[in-house]
Formats: C-alpha cells, structure tokens, sequence
C-alpha cells in the first residue's frame, strides 16, 4: 500500500489551496485525489468574473483562479491523480479509490483533508408536484452543459431560487440568447449575493419575485411551463395568485448541501445546521488528523474564503503530521450560535491550539438591518461590530485573538448574537 | 405475418413474450413508447404480495400466489433483484383485528404459507419504528420486493434472445379481422397476425373494444409515492400495509430493493390515461397517511416524487384469456395490484391459453436463463480489481450517488434491446436514482449515449419522444 503523510480529497479551490499550503509549511509527502478529470472543481465550469478579489487582489474568471492554483501546485511538484474516485475512508485513514488505470487501491495517509465541495439540491428533494418532464435541471448541470460543452439546453427559462448560481445561470442564459422569464424566490429576500442580483438580473431586466414558488409543472415529454404562486410567511403556497408561465426550461438554484457521503462513513460527528463536520479551531473533525474545509465543511459564498480557510487547514495538517499539535486537551470552549446566527465554523476551541487570531466564519438567519454582530465571553459581551445589514446570503465572521482568549481562563463558552441597537 | 402480435411492452407484456418464446411461434411485440416498462410497470410499489387480500376463487388470488411462488427462482434464472422481506398489515384499533383475522382466513384459503396474527408487542419487536397506535398485525413471511424494471427488462430480454421481436415507438391505432387474420394498423404500418395478446395496460380497454362488442372499462387509477434517501431505507424493514379498504391496500412503507424507504401510493381515478403529475394534495396526503403506521418517519430525505396509474378494470379482477365474440384475440387486460407479483403467472396462463389454441410445441434451445448487468459492488475486491483491469471502463464512475460506473452504462446501451435515453439508463443501471437525481451524471451519460449510439447531443432523450434535453447551441438564435 503506498503511503502518504497527508492526502487531500478533492482537487478543487478547497483541496489546490489546502495542498499548495501543506507543501509551503514543510510537507513534502502530498496527493490530492480528484474525480474529475482535471484540477479546479466546480471553478473550471464558472467562467464569469468576480472572483480572487481578495486573495489575488484583482477580478479573475473561476478558471483564472483555479489556474493560479493549479500553477502553483504544478510547481510545487505535488502529486495528484485524476479520474479517481474516493470509494470509502477507513477511520485508520486508510482510503479505497477507483479509477480506470490503476483499477481499485489503497492509500495509507498520516493526515486527511476533506475537501470534496457540495452539490445541488435537486427538485426531488423540494417535492414540487406535476410532471417530470425533460428540461429540468439543477442551475449548476444548466452551466455545466452551456459552459463546458456549449450546449443550450433551452430557450424560455424559469429560475426557481436565487441562489448565486441561479442568478449567474439567469444572465448567461441570456447572453447565449435564451429569454429568462423571472426568477421565483420562495423567500422574502435573495439567497445569492447583492452584487449578482445587481449585475445578472437588474442589468438584464429580469424579474426576481421573492415570496413565490413554482407549484405546478406542466408538460409530458418537454417541459411546457409551471405554474408560480406567492407563498405566506410560512413559505405555503396563497390560493388564488397562482399564475402560468410558458416556458421550457426550469432552471433549479435551491440550495447547495455539503457533499459528505466519505465523512459520513467515517462516523465522524456532523453539525446539523451546516450539514458539514463540526470541527475545532484547526478546522479537525472529531476524528484527530482528519481535517475539513471549503463547501464540504460549510457552503461559502466566496471562493476567496474557501481558498483562507483551506490554506489553515493545509498548515494544521503539516503541524499534525509533524507533531507539534497539542493532542487531545481538557480545555474546550465552546461557541454557540444564537439569536438570528445559525451556526459557527469552527463549533469549539481547545486554547492549547488557538492560533494568534481565529477567523470564526457563520451565517445568519434573515435580513435584519442596522444591528450588532456580538460576541459574548460566557455573560460579557468582548466584542461588538456593527452592521449595516447582515443577510443569509453572504457569510459574515468575526476575529478572536487568542491574548483575548489568555485574558479570560476561566472562559466556558462564547456566544455569537445578532443585535439590534 | 406473425403467429402472435403482443401489444404492450410493460410486465405482462414481456412475460407473455417470455414464456410464449418457449415455443416455435414467430411473435412480435409491439410498444407505443421507447422501451419497454415505460407505463404501469415503471411506477408501483415494487412490491411481490403474498395473497392473503384477494378475494379466494378469484383469478387474482390465483395467479398472486402462484406469482410469489415463481418469483425467487425467476429472480435466479433471469438474474434480477428480489428480496423475500415479509410484510406487515397493521391495524390500530381493536376493531380491525377482526379484519386481520378476515385476511389471515381468506390468505389460507389462498394457500399463503406462514400467515400469523402477532400483538402489540410481538409487533413492535420485528417493527421498532411502527406507530404506538398499532395494536395488532398481519405478518406475511412470503412477501417479497423486486426491482419492477429489472423484472420488466430481464423478461423482455430473454424473449428476444428467444426470438421475439420488439417494435419500439410502435403504437397500434386500429386492429381489424379479415377471417382468420388481424390487421394490426400502427404509426409504422399494418402488422399481420394470427393471434394477437392484449396486454396494453390502462389502454387495454381500447383494443378488447375495437374487436368485441362485450365492452370492458378500464379506468386510471393514480397513485402517488415519495422515495426517500438510502439513509431512511432501514427505517422498516419489512412491508408496511394498512388495512385494504375500497380502493386497495392503502398506503404503504416500504423498503425498496435497493435500499431506500418508499411511501404511497394514493388512489384517485383520473379521466386522463396519461396524467402522470403529482400534486400537492396527494403528496401530503402520502406523507400524513405513511405516517400513521410508522412513527418518525424521515420525511427529510425525499428525494423524488412520481405518479404511477394502476389499470382498474370496473369488476376489478383480472381478464386474461380469448375474447369470446373474437377468436385469437387474448386479453390480457385490468392488471392492477397484485399485478407485478403476478407477472410470472400471467406469462404463464397466456402461453398455456395460446399453446392450447394454435397446438404449439416446444422448442429445443430455449435459452430459460439471462445475465444481468454486472454490479461491480457485488464481487470482491481482488474481483473487482480483475475487471478493472480487463475493461477499464468499470473503474470510472459516472454516478457518483449510487456508484455506476461507465463499465455498466456501456453494457445497458449495448445489450440486447439496450437502454436509448436517459432514463433507459437509470432504469437498467440506476445511475442517476440517488439522492442528487442525475444532476452530476446527465451530462456525462448524455455524452456516453450520444458516443455509443452515434448520435449528436441534440438527440439525446430523457424518456424519448420529444423529451430531448438540448435544444440548441450557444447563441444559435443571436
């Protein structure tokens, strides 16, 4: 069995980042695993601009980023191997992956760091009534097929949710000469950036009807339209504003869930909220050495955050593997989300690992604007940043020094709240 | 001109098709749609009944009894999936118990083997997730569950590896008799045949009335399910039934054979033959009525929802054999439930009738075994390895949900009356079933199509007909 000091599941902006960074910090015994067949992940097939504004300091496509990356691992000489699929984890971190050159293998690794993204929810999972006809298809398979391949799997679009792949799909769909009708959002606000709502679908002129689902689909071989209606503040369909929209192409951008099929075999403990491990200050899950980040841990809304906090999870691994980590440690403090926050990345910090500053990264519940985002030590309140509007689409975090963290030993748990004034 | 025309490519069809191909017949088989179990057949509760509820004397009695016994050694000979589970008919109030023991009579006067009347307790044991409310319980040892389109697909095949021919997109619009002789008009020409078997689903009222003048009604009756995700699919663990009431055996919970957690179906007569939409009703409805009999029920996981049409014939009972006022003319018609557990009996019954009719004899090379395709995850890991090695394809996975690799789709599109579509994939191979419902493997299995069949994207189908999934090219229309 070959073994490797660090192996890192998933070739996309999670694993590049969390690969290049292990290599930096002194470990040379690296593979990244990717089933597809090139490196980049889901960033090879977004070919819009908007991303590396923080990490690169200028406005790249999905592949520049991910090229940049994957330049830099090329010269890094780290392995990788594609077309491979990772079958099964063993909690001795032995792991089983399939390809067709090297048939079905095993790896031993010191370290593993999870980084295998998220996928679409489908409309199965929605339970939308009516047909199931073609021409329904998750946001992300509609870009795939017209940015990858250049196919246009339709001409009249309804977009139901205005998740950002969504309202990316609704402008593109257009530029290649598709008619976007409206864009349906069950919710009382978007759950894509504001900046993509501005650029993709107030540019164009397209419709974004928040509080309206599609309740009915039309259509026994192709689809023929759906029925839209408005929904109450439960998100139930209102008798009587129900309205057809022709169309032949439902596009579906209704929430991304972190792809941990592998995680869960491991039996590692999962958070609820997020859908992804519950980790602590290193990013590690409850199974010591095995490390998570980007969309598998939580789903982000920008990749520069993906590729931060995959370069932390990529210098605990080295440290792990090394021995400098502080082991299993009776000192935890929890952090616990509250009052419009809905969880908190990482869940706890064991102090003997508290790097210098810790980036604790959340999202909130709703709109709500003019308020504090507050950071309670047990009963005081240490921190308070205000905010002009915090909403669940776009990921807000808050900064812990760890002098701060020395200054209160005593410390059982902080809380993160949303306030008003 | 053909011995026998079989019009219907669903699981009555193609048993027929099966067991006739043990004779020396020229047989056709003649489908409206793409592929075979594309109607009734593609959507049920899979489910293989015991037979303790059909009425005794009934011909549905009958061939359900006669159908669990034939299915295991079928499942064996044509290599498809088949679990004997058991199952469940729970009651949760004192007064059914009377009714359950109504069942238990009548199953073994059925000739079901093995009925039992357990309490609360004994219940609750074998079932830890069935309501509090549940008082008492019919357990059925015999019930099974099968894959309906594995069963459908695995007939089909080894009757056309036994000669029968199959006509795909072939619907038969009129069928006139000149003597001895049917015309058989289609969207593709007049077929000529001497016997012609009935087995047109929801439709097969349309053709009895086309050549007798004793009318039979079929009416569509929709039932509707949710699939839940592999992780509820231990939640039972056998078969859950209600009580049967006025329009049939109630909802149900149910393991799947692949292993997730089916809940349905509804019942409600429709006018239209094709109205295969769900709606928010009758989803809800599922949802409530699942969940009396079963507690905590993960409703969570859905993944799908569908509709399936049982074909309800007014005296419900099944009408197999020659028509009275038309000689040569078998029907085959007002299969519903017990139907799919009846397949093998019905296959039977047709080519015993027919045999009988036209004095046919037996030929020597039927071939009474077929090879499904090969699950990779079944064999061990050095097996595994070995195929990898002698065919490559089996190490790419294309559905990530369910693990298919290429190695299985190239077999499903190139084996005998292989899959041509998306869901003619899904269904011989699973992939695309899981959890994310082919949102990351449609595309690649386009590609895999479009390659294998020689066939540009553009034509590439979900079910064929005009369900094509590409409708044009990046600013075509600029």
């Amino acid at each position: 069995m070959k073994a490797y000091d660090i192996v890192v599941i998933g070739g996309g902006p999670a694993g590049l980042a969390a690969a290049t960074s292990a290599k930096e910090n002194g470990c040379d015994s690296i593979l990244i695993l990717e089933r597809d067949k090139e490196l980049g992940g889901i960033l090879n097939q977004c070919i819009h601009n908007g991303f590396g504004l923080h990490t690169f300091k200028e406005e790249l496509t999905g592949p520049e980023y991910a090229g940049g990356f994957i330049d830099r691992v090329n010269e890094l000489e780290i392995e990788y191997k594609l077309n491979t699929m990772v079958m099964d984890i063993s909690r001795d971190k032995v792991i089983t992956a399939m390809n067709s050159e090297d048939g079905l293998f095993e790896i031993q690794a010191k370290a593993i760091i999870l980084c295998m993204g998220c996928r679409e929810r489908a409309r199965g999972a929605l339970n939308i009534p009516g047909y199931r006809p073609a021409g329904i298809f998750s946001a992300g398979t509609a870009q795939r097929l017209v940015n990858m391949e250049g196919y246009l799997p339709g001409r009249e679009v309804v977009i139901l949710g205005s998740g950002d792949i969504g309202l990316i799909m609704a402008r593109r769909m257009t530029l290649e000469g598709a008619k976007v009708k409206l864009v349906a959002e069950l919710m009382p606000y978007s759950g894509g950036l504001k900046r993509n709502i501005v650029q993709c679908l107030d540019d164009f002129g397209i419709p974004l009807k928040l509080s309206h689902t599609v309740v009915d689909i039309d259509g026994k071989e192709r689809l023929k339209g759906v029925t839209i209606a408005a929904v109450d503040e439960n998100g139930r369909p209102i008798h009587g504003t129900e309205e057809y929209i022709s169309c032949d192409t439902l596009l579906l951008s209704v929430g991304l869930i972190p792809e941990n099929e592998l995680s869960n075999g491991l039996g590692i403990e999962m958070d609820k909220v997020t859908n992804g491990p519950a980790v602590n200050e290193s990013l590690e899950t409850s199974l010591e050495g095995v490390f998570a980040c980007g969309n598998v841990l939580h789903v982000h809304d920008l990749v520069d955050y993906v590729s931060e906090e995959a370069k932390i999870a990529g210098e605990n691994a080295v440290r792990y593997v090394s021995g400098q980590y502080a082991e299993s440690t009776e000192k935890l403090v929890n952090i616990v989300p509250e009052n419009g926050v809905r969880y908190t990345v990482p869940k706890f910090i064991r102090t003997e690992n508290m790097p210098e500053n810790l980036t604790v990264r959340f999202r909130v519940g709703g709109v709500v604007k003019d308020c504090y985002i507050s950071t309670y030590f047990d009963d005081i309140c240490v921190m308070r940043k205000k905010r002009p509007v915090v909403a669940p689409g776009e990921m807000e975090e808050v900064k812990i020094a760890r002098d701060l963290l020395n200054q209160n030993p005593d410390l059982k748990q902080i809380t993160i709240r949303i306030e008003k004034e | 001109m053909y011995d026998v025309i079989i019009i219907g490519g669903g699981v009555s069809g193609a048993a027929s098709a099966r067991e006739l191909s043990r004779y020396k017949a020229k047989i056709c088989l003649l489908e409206k749609c793409e592929d075979v179990c594309c109607g009734t057949s593609k959507a049920n509760s899979a489910i293989v009944h015991a037979g303790y509820d059909a009425v005794n004397g009934s011909l549905m009695a009958k061939l359900n009894v006669r159908g669990n016994n034939l299915m295991e050694q079928l499942s064996k000979d044509l290599d498809f999936p088949f679990k004997r589970i058991g199952s469940l008919v729970v009651c949760r109030s004192e007064d059914g118990i009377y009714e359950l023991e109504k069942l238990l009579e009548n199953g073994k006067k059925n000739g079901v083997k093995g009925l039992k009347i357990l309490n609360q307790q004994e219940a609750r044991e074998m079932e830890p997730n069935i309501s509090d409310d549940v008082v008492a319980a019919l357990y059925a040892p015999t019930a099974g569950i099968v894959c309906p389109f594995n069963l459908n697909i695995a007939l089909a095949e080894n009757a056309y590896e036994n000669g029968v021919e199959f006509r795909f997109n072939t619907e038969v619009q009129e069928i006139k008799k000149n003597g001895d002789i049917f015309d058989v008009y289609t969207n593709r020409g007049i077929y000529q045949t001497r016997y012609i078997v009935n087995a047109a689903g929801v439709y097969a009222d349309k053709f009895h009335n086309m050549v007798s003048g004793n009318k039979i009604h079929i009416t569509a009756r929709s039932g509707e399910y949710c699939l839940l995700d592999r992780k509820a699919g231990k939640h039972v663990n056998r078969t859950i039934f209600s009580l049967p009431g006025k329009y049939g055996k109630g909802i149900l919970v149910t393991p799947t054979v692949h292993g997730n957690l089916l809940l349905g179906p509804t019942a409600h007569d429709i006018s239209d033959k094709e109205a295969t939409n769900t709606t928010r009703e009758s989803l809800d409805e599922v949802v409530k009525k699942a969940g009396l009999n079963v507690k905590n029920l993960p409703i969570r996981e859905v993944i799908t929802s569908f509709t399936g049409l049982r074909a309800h014939e007014d005296k419900h009972e099944f009408i197999i054999g020659e028509v009275e006022d038309c000689k040569g003319f078998i029907d085959c018609a007002g299969i519903e439930s017990p139907g799919l557990t009846s397949a093998p009996a019905i296959g039977e019954m047709v080519a015993d009738i027919l045999k009988d009719l036209m004095g046919l004899e037996l030929k020597e090379n039927f071939k009474a075994t077929r090879k499904g395709i090969l699950d990779p995850m079944e064999l061990s890991v050095e097996e595994r390895k070995e195929l990898i090695k002698r065919n490559p394809a089996y190490g790419n996975i294309i559905c990530r949900c369910e693990s298919i690799t290429e190695g299985q789709i190239l077999d499903a599109i190139h084996r005998a009356l292989g899959a041509k579509s998306l869901d003619g994939v899904k269904r011989r191979t699973r992939a695309g079933m899981g959890r994310c419902q082919a949102g990351f493997c449609s595309p690649r299995t386009m590609e895999i199509l479009a390659r294998e069949l020689n066939i540009p994207m553009s034509e590439i189908t979900k079910s064929g007909g005009e369900s094509r999934l590409i409708l044009g090219k990046n600013k075509d229309k600029l």
